[in-house]
């Protein structure tokens, strides 16, 4: 949830990305909503996964079209990923259950590449070499930035995938009054929110009623959505009058996860997209407002963080060409502020917000004020273009 | 000086007692000098409220430069162990102090001439502002050299001059580690308190990733005079101050008791600078009576004039009797910081502050001390420990304090702060 300027820059953002799908449209992009390659695989690579390994079957492929088939025989959620330099995601899975196996369907072109499975769904994961060789295409500088917006919404898609998921999960909590699992749900749930925020938040009629803090609702207007069951979970413990909360939470985000889907960000789109959620970490998560009941804000930090770096690397191939003193500028920034958050993991989740000190948080926001001058930059990088 | 010529009297003596071994040695030279000083013709009336403040020169500009009316000053750790980003640091700060300096923008592009789409390089609240006298001075603290910890982050522990050590600790002393001590420091002085902050709000930008804001003070109402040519103004105290303040139409005094000489290091040309953010007692203060007030000063709260004399810049006469009892108390703030009774002088560029009210109402106010000197040991920390019967403690508390080494001026254009230092 952001302030109320943040929100008309949503709605423009909202009416600009009208735009850009009607131009996808007319050029035949792709839209897939589970994978990231557009031809047909000829292969179907198999990854095993647990809560300690990720076993890929193949680690050198030729360029093309491939299929994983990944398979979670651990305890815990899992996610995998293809990654190009700078944990740019190629394709990815999200939320995969244990004992559940899922598809993923990308196209490489020849270079070096990582797999990665996270089991927990955080950190580095567990990550092992790819190579494809072949030949290697190389874009104009126009067909990487059209590229981008293509990848990123590939992105955005396997987010709303899992966030329909979990919140079904989380609310079906709620409304069973199992008051323990849909604690250990919210932050999971809003993990893939925070991903996408400013997509997200580009639906402003949505936006409030979903993700809206007590006190921003005008007059006779109703507190609702995440923080309104995350205020009953925690303050009272007591859910028994949340079931219409949770019924429209869940109505809720499936609208937006199907309005969602439709856009495609334009590159200015994504760079001022990824600069607005590490505004969001500035002004929402390291002062502790977000999740002011549960107190779980370093997931959304988390999440803001691992959405604003995966807008950035959509560009990445661009970037490397037009600015590489920037790319390696801000891979430092991402990975320097990573590091910062990572001193505040507690097994597969975060320290509470109100457990850290002043200096920790410092710490924190220092990272994000250098990664932010960094990010910021993108903007003009690409305009200029 | 009527202590001087009346030789060394007994409350002469008295004082220099109470400055300990070191303050007797100095005090005979500096005895001398300071007399001489004071006695050297004001020549400079120095520039208008708006003017530009020349940035290269000998020394950094806003030690000797007129005392402008407002500060913004603040401290930051360096929070890289990358010593050429540090570096790139200070030379982007060296561009944009004189840029600012002169009127412009802090950055080359400017706050409205960039892209659209990128964020300007000027933070743009000083667009049509004049320079109103900007100073930007930098200085380096004891951290910088050698981490508390003992870490020698940037090889330059072998490059810290002996004068730039941690300041003891006095008598009375509440400091915040929060707002204390820093690895660099800015000092910004303007004549419009917009164009100090925007200053000091651009330089931090530049720190982006390498720097962290420690703590910062916003200061106004200059409460010293450093200048002949400058009035003497008031502290919150309601009291004249600085009107026996080094100035910079004395040079053989600043050369002895401000200005490095002789180290035959990078800090020849420099000098040190000691912040004291000192919070006082406003309300017992308010209602204390006009004698309490005088007696604990030294001097007439209307006139400024030392007591015992009818003028502001009358001398102090410390042997002067009213009614069998001496005119300055011995306990009074003026008898113990005066250079007779000190030993020494320091070259004082402090500030007021209000930073509002504290929990329970009262004002958080007070003087946010700065004072530049050849050396802290012969020069705050001396005169600092000749306080400690200081009447007026009982009205202030020390709550901050730092100690930084800011190298000479900029010398030309390809010069950069901490230049010597670094190479």
């Amino acid at each position: 949830m952001s302030t109320p300027l943040r929100k008309s820059l949503g709605n423009a953002l909202a009416a600009t990305s009208l735009a850009a799908v009607t131009l996808l449209a007319a050029c035949g992009g792709a839209t897939d909503s589970s994978a990231g390659g557009t031809g047909e695989a000829s292969d179907d690579i198999a990854v095993a996964a647990s809560d300690d390994t990720c076993d890929v079957a193949a680690s050198e492929l030729e360029a093309g079209t491939h299929q994983f088939t990944v398979t979670n025989s651990g305890s815990k959620v899992t996610e995998f990923y293809v990654y190009a330099e700078g944990d740019r995601v190629m394709a990815e899975v999200e939320n995969i259950a244990p004992g559940v196996a899922r598809d993923l369907l990308v196209e490489l072109p020849a270079g070096d590449y990582e797999t990665v499975c996270k089991p927990g769904m955080v950190g580095d994961g567990i990550r092992n070499d790819l190579v494809v060789s072949g030949e290697a295409v190389t874009l104009s500088e126009d067909e990487n930035l059209q590229q981008a917006g293509v990848d990123y919404q590939r992105y955005v898609q396997s987010q709303t995938g899992a966030l329909l998921e979990q919140t079904t999960a989380f609310t079906d909590a709620v409304k069973a009054g199992d008051v323990a699992t849909a604690q250990a749900l919210f932050p999971v749930a809003r993990t893939y929110w925070e991903r996408i925020e400013p997509v997200a938040e580009s639906f402003g009629d949505l936006d409030p009623l979903i993700d809206g803090r007590e006190g921003d609702q005008a007059e006779g207007e109703d507190f609702t959505g995440f923080h309104r069951i995350e205020q009953a979970l925690w303050e009272t413990g007591d859910v028994s009058d949340m079931g219409p909360y949770a019924d429209d939470l869940l109505a809720n985000v499936q609208e937006i996860v199907a309005r969602a889907n439709e856009v495609t960000l334009d590159p200015l789109q994504l760079a001022n997209g990824a600069k607005a959620l590490l505004d969001e970490i500035a002004t929402g998560k390291i002062t502790g407002e977000e999740d002011r009941y549960s107190h779980t804000d370093l997931w959304d930090f988390a999440a803001n963080l691992e959405g604003s770096e995966a807008a950035v690397q959509a560009l990445r191939p661009f970037l490397e060409e037009a600015d590489p003193d920037l790319v390696a500028e801000i891979d430092a920034r991402f990975a320097a502020t990573e590091a910062e958050l990572e001193q505040y993991r507690v097994g597969d989740g975060w320290a509470l917000h109100d457990t850290l000190t002043e200096d920790q948080l410092r710490g924190l926001s220092d990272s994000i004020t250098a990664l932010s001058e960094s990010v910021s930059q993108v903007a003009a990088v690409v305009a200029d273009q | 000086m009527g202590a001087e010529q009346g030789g060394l009297s007994r409350r002469r003596f008295f004082g220099l007692a109470g400055a300990g071994t070191a303050g007797v040695l100095a005090a005979g030279a500096a005895g001398g000098v300071i007399g001489r000083a004071t006695a050297e013709e004001p020549t400079s009336s120095g520039p208008s409220a708006s003017d530009a403040v020349d940035f290269e020169g000998t020394h950094q500009a806003g030690i000797v430069t007129p005392a402008q009316d407002r500060l913004h000053f603040v401290a930051f750790d360096v929070t890289t162990d990358d010593r050429d980003a540090l570096v790139e640091v200070l030379q982007a700060w060296t561009a944009a102090a004189r840029r600012m300096t002169a009127g412009q923008d802090a950055g080359p592009v400017g706050a409205v001439a960039g892209s659209e789409y990128a964020p300007p390089d000027d933070t743009g609240e000083a667009i049509d502002l004049p320079p109103a006298g900007l100073t930007i001075t930098v200085g380096f603290g004891p951290t910088l050299f050698t981490t508390a910890d003992g870490a020698d982050r940037f090889g330059l522990a072998d490059r810290r001059p002996d004068a730039l050590t941690e300041l003891p600790a006095f008598p009375g002393d509440g400091l915040d580690p929060a707002r204390s001590g820093g690895d660099l420091c800015v000092q910004a002085c303007a004549n419009d308190p917009q164009v100090a902050v925007h200053a000091v709000r651009n330089l931090s930008r530049l720190g982006a990733g390498v720097l962290s804001v420690r703590w910062s003070q916003l200061g106004f109402g200059r409460t010293s005079s450093t200048s002949s040519g400058q009035s003497t103004p008031r502290n919150l105290f309601g009291f004249k101050d600085g009107t026996d303040n080094l100035k910079a139409e004395q040079p053989e005094t600043l050369d002895r008791f401000v200005w490095v000489s002789g180290t035959n290091s990078w800090m020849d040309g420099g000098s040190y600078l000691v912040s004291r953010r000192i919070r006082m007692r406003i309300e017992p203060w308010d209602t204390s009576t006009l004698v309490e007030q005088e007696q604990t000063i030294g001097r007439a709260k209307g006139s400024g004039a030392p007591l015992g004399q009818r003028d502001e810049f009358d001398p102090v006469d410390f042997t002067k009797q009213v009614d069998g009892e001496f005119a300055v108390p011995e306990t009074s703030h003026v008898f113990l910081a005066h250079p007779t009774n000190s030993g020494t002088a320091i070259l004082r560029r402090g500030y007021s502050f209000v930073d509002g009210s504290d929990g329970l109402g009262r004002l958080d106010a007070g003087l946010f001390f700065l004072c530049y000197q050849s050396d802290p040991a012969t020069g705050f920390t001396q005169v600092q420990r000749n306080l400690r019967l200081d009447k007026m403690n009982e009205y202030v508390q020390h709550t901050s304090s730092a100690v930084f080494a800011c190298p000479p001026g900029i010398t030309g254009p390809d010069d950069w702060f901490g230049r010597a230092l670094f190479s």
